[in-house]
């Protein structure tokens, strides 16, 4: 009889003695014990449980399939990008947002935009009305990005930008600043989400259908690949779609299903895989259950490395590795007894350091209420600082492997992913079930059952579902309040900019640019560059683009 | 003899706004389809206009506007006076998503017959949109 047979006979006996007497005396609490994802956790995971073989699942740091870390020292060396997502009003109320947060001992910049800024509508249009600089800041023209980043130096800090549909033309935007103030393009660091497959599926925000929008997906990054060695042109993203209920499975299933879908995108346009795949990068969220998250990044990182060696063929150890940010869990996060929120974020946050993350956003404890305030913001950074400095956690790395129960986790989720490419791969990829609602229907089932499950207790909720205490006083909290200024001053700054430039220069380069749309193998950001250049703001460029893109209308299913 | 009123309730689930949280308006869809209701969901980014014209077409007895982009003050007051315009005020309007507080009220004052969030149970809303959509038909003698 070897070890493992040993164990798992001991463990029979231990069941069937020790387990059943002591629960006639004291029954469990529960029948059944899942994760939040809704995973069978076993009363007791033993070595009779884990089947890893040590070299080819876990391996080394840095070293293929990287399911213990991207690098050889992870946090011993470079901890984790302390990176909070900021913005609101006038690029001149974000800019004063982001010098608070440097000071603070932030390490790099995100931005969040606005609705309209997101969709492709100017402050100016009708549709953008009581929307503009409410949930992320106003840009509309370059002028817009240049007051944004007054006083911060853009060779020195990297810069995230959270926008999908019209990533392109930030970019385009970004490029042009660069080169306005002289800072070389291979000097700058950052990324861009322009993850357009996950809108479809989650976020819900587009513009054009997928097809053209897959194009300018691979404009992107050949673009990017050819002139800026440091910059990511694709974040792609699980949060939204854990966020809209998914399970932690296909999450990373459905997240890492496009990015094989870009990879297959820009290797049809001729792009080597070698040559971009090392900056593609990743974004997924933190949900409440520790251990199937630090289970979900460490599978993730396995199975990417394994699909990109083994069905792409890349042979840099850069293009196998995956390197991801992660926020916090939005959705849990409650308004009832917000306070309650910092301690979801705090475990939530120990579970991404556990798991390996490159960079992390903890969120306010009013995340459910209101974009942050500047105390709420404080605290969420302080989480992570306190992780790092006095927690201990980031002095070894992957201090979870080995862990039976994790290792089982990382494994099942391994499997379900896998089970999912294959399902994706039947239906003719994953643009034609974007197209048939699938993955958007799998994900609301998934949330239908979360739901379901809270309202049977089956979940339970601190202060919502047990607990609560519906007499007990609120905290006063000082939230972030909407100044009705901002919609005004940004309608005034861009009123300004439209009557102070070259109108023929901006009709000769909207021409240019839809001139070059209509060719597919033109590559769109020169031009959107130039464009932008001359001041033509992002609601034009895309005004420009749908008569001939045409627009995306969304098959409604619940 | 008076016939029984056999029809089902119909209930629009709108979603204004620029901004994709779509999650909450599906659950709440799919609740009140279980619940035996004929459930219309709009769909994203639906303009005031738009809503008001399908809970017509649909012969809405409620419409149900999830909203969490925080443009709920600007979208209510539009709605509601689109609905008179059109002479469909009896149309019963109830409000879900992200809302504060200190804006309950003034949304109540507005027409809004009800607020719910994510944070209620489901099964409250589904109870709640029921009787107000029982109480429409008995005012309107349906």
């Amino acid at each position: 009889m070897n070890e493992r047979e040993r164990v798992a006979a001991e463990r029979d006996t231990w069941e069937n003695e020790d387990v059943a007497a002591f629960a006639r005396r004291r029954p469990e609490r529960r029948e059944d014990f899942q994760t939040f994802s809704g995973e069978t956790m076993e009363r007791l995971y033993t070595p009779a449980d884990v089947q890893y073989d040590y070299d080819r699942d876990l391996g080394f740091p840095g070293r293929y399939p990287f399911t213990r870390g991207p690098y050889p020292t992870m946090y011993r060396a470079q901890p984790w990008t302390m990176r909070q997502i900021a913005g609101y009003g006038t690029a001149a109320d974000t800019n004063e947002r982001f010098r608070f947060l440097i000071a603070q001992g932030q390490t790099g910049i995100s931005v969040d935009f606005d609705m309209p800024t997101l969709m492709g509508y100017d402050s100016d249009d009708p549709r953008s009305e009581g929307e503009v600089g409410r949930e992320g800041v106003a840009i509309d023209t370059l002028d817009d990005l240049d007051v944004l980043f007054r006083g911060i130096e853009l060779d020195k800090i990297s810069v995230s930008m959270t926008i999908n549909p019209t990533a392109w033309i930030l970019m385009a935007m970004y490029v042009a600043l660069a080169q306005e103030r002289g800072i070389p393009l291979d000097r700058l660091a950052g990324t861009v989400q322009n993850d357009i497959i996950k809108e479809y599926v989650a976020q819900k925000e587009w513009i054009f259908p997928p097809r053209p929008a897959m194009r300018i997906v691979r404009d992107s990054i050949l673009y990017s690949t050819k002139h800026m060695p440091h910059y990511n042109p694709v974040n792609v993203s699980g949060y939204h779609i854990r966020e809209a209920g998914s399970t932690a499975a296909q999450e990373v299933a459905f997240t890492l299903a496009a990015g094989k879908a870009y990879v297959e995108e820009v290797i049809k346009a001729g792009g080597s895989v070698d040559d971009f795949a090392p900056r593609l990068s990743f974004f997924f969220v933190s949900q409440i259950d520790f251990l199937e998250e630090v289970a979900k990044f460490r599978a993730a990182r396995r199975i990417w490395a394994r699909t990109m060696k083994e069905k792409y063929g890349a042979k840099k150890a850069e293009s196998m590795r995956l390197r991801f940010h992660t926020q916090t869990a939005g959705a849990s996060c409650t308004a009832r007894e917000p306070l309650n929120n910092i301690v979801r974020t705090t475990i939530e946050a120990l579970a991404a350091v556990l798991g390996g993350t490159q960079s992390l956003h903890t969120n306010g404890y009013d995340e459910a209420l209101s974009i942050p305030s500047e105390t709420a913001m404080r605290i969420a950074l302080r989480t992570q600082q306190i992780i790092l400095e006095e927690s201990g956690v980031a002095g070894t790395i992957d201090p979870l492997a080995g862990s039976y129960a994790v290792e089982v986790l990382t494994d099942r989720i391994e499997q379900r992913v896998n089970e999912y490419f294959d399902q994706i791969e039947e239906r003719g990829g994953v643009i034609a079930c974007v197209e048939e609602s699938w993955l958007q229907q799998e994900i609301a089932n998934a949330a239908f059952d979360l739901a379901r499950k809270k309202d049977a207790h089956e979940l339970e909720f601190v202060g919502v579902t047990k607990y609560r205490d519906d007499k007990g006083k609120a905290p006063a909290l000082d939230l972030h309040t909407i100044d009705p200024a901002w919609e005004r001053n940004q309608l005034e700054r861009l009123r300004r900019t439209k009557a102070e430039r070259d109108q023929s220069a901006v009709a000769s380069a909207l021409e240019r640019l839809v001139q070059a749309a209509r060719d597919e193998n033109e590559n769109l950001i020169p031009y959107t560059v130039e464009a932008v250049k001359a001041r033509v703001t992002g609601g034009e460029i895309v005004n420009a683009l749908v008569p001939l893109f045409g627009r995306y209308k969304e098959l409604a299913i619940f | 003899m008076m016939s029984m009123p056999t029809h089902t309730f119909r209930i629009v689930v709108a979603k204004p706004g620029l901004d994709g949280h779509d999650r909450g308006a599906k659950i709440v869809a799919r609740a009140l389809r279980d619940a035996g209701m004929e459930v219309i969901y709009t769909g994203l980014h639906q303009t005031a206009e738009e809503i008001v014209e399908t809970a017509i077409q649909e012969d809405a007895d409620v419409i149900g506007v999830s909203i969490l982009s925080g443009a709920h003050m600007t979208i209510f007051p539009k709605l509601f006076g689109l609905l008179r315009e059109r002479d469909a005020g009896d149309i019963v309007v109830v409000a879900g998503g992200v809302i504060q507080s200190e804006d309950v009220p003034r949304l109540q004052e507005m027409g809004v017959s009800a607020v719910y969030d994510a944070e209620q149970p489901l099964q409250a809303l589904v109870d709640a949109v029921t009787r107000l959509a029982a109480e429409r038909r008995v005012r309107l003698g349906l």
